[in-house]
């Protein structure tokens, strides 16, 4: 039975330091501000509570598991009061939402040209055969 | 077990630096610090256990206490451009 406890605490463990991570990079990479409190917000709720919930695992019913529930409750509730602090006082400033490359007109555009490249070869072919 | 996820937090520490040191607006810069506090709290917590003295958890949750306070205070310091009492009315 500890043999269980244990694999669920190290797989939890490992899952939230990889959203850790991946939030981290998310950070670094995503285009807007928006977009990095969207990453931010990913490592403060779901990394920190994956990892903390590994650690609950391994602390079981005593006083340090209630100390880690405290802490992840606290977490919880204010990593996303933080992000909406941020964000909204980043919109009352006026940070602008980065207009990026509009991916549905870009699709259309690339289906219409698609369609035409379709159209042209088979009138091509067409007239081909007719000739021959 | 404890090292690969304090290896992974630390990683994640050092990614949030980078993001306030290159972070363009200071809005930017306030969020990967309230980031690196996050993971601070979780560095914090597996250190302990890391260690064996899961006592250090009361410095993590007082650490993510102080973190929030201090994210909140600097987000009125780079909004108002001051902590005191007087910060409603110069707003104005």
């Amino acid at each position: 039975m500890t043999g269980v406890i244990d694999i669920a605490s190290w797989v939890l463990l490992i899952g939230g330091a990889g959203f850790c991570i991946i939030g981290g990079i998310g950070l670094l990479r995503m285009p807007d501000f928006y977009a990095r409190t969207h990453a931010a917000g990913i490592t403060d709720t779901l990394g920190a509570g994956l990892l903390l919930a590994g650690l609950l695992l391994q602390a079981g019913p005593t006083l340090i598991g209630v100390k880690l529930v405290l802490i992840f409750a606290f977490l919880e509730l204010v990593g996303p009061t933080a992000g909406h602090a941020l964000f909204k006082a980043a919109y009352a400033d006026g940070i602008k939402v980065h207009e990026g490359d509009d991916v549905v007109a870009q699709v259309a555009a690339e289906a219409a040209a698609a369609a035409a490249a379709d159209a042209a070869p088979s009138d091509a072919g067409e007239q081909g055969a007719g000739d021959a | 077990m404890f090292a690969a996820a304090m290896v992974g937090v630390l990683v994640t520490m050092l990614l949030a630096l980078i993001a306030a040191v290159r972070g363009p607006t200071v809005y930017d810069r306030i969020l990967a610090v309230n980031m690196f506090g996050t993971k601070t709290v979780l560095l914090i917590a597996v250190s302990g256990f890391l260690a064996g003295r899961p006592e250090f958890l009361d410095l993590a949750l007082v650490y993510a206490l102080v973190n929030f306070i201090g994210t909140v205070a600097v987000l009125k310091f780079a909004r108002f451009g001051s902590l005191g009492s007087d910060a409603r009315r110069s707003s104005q």
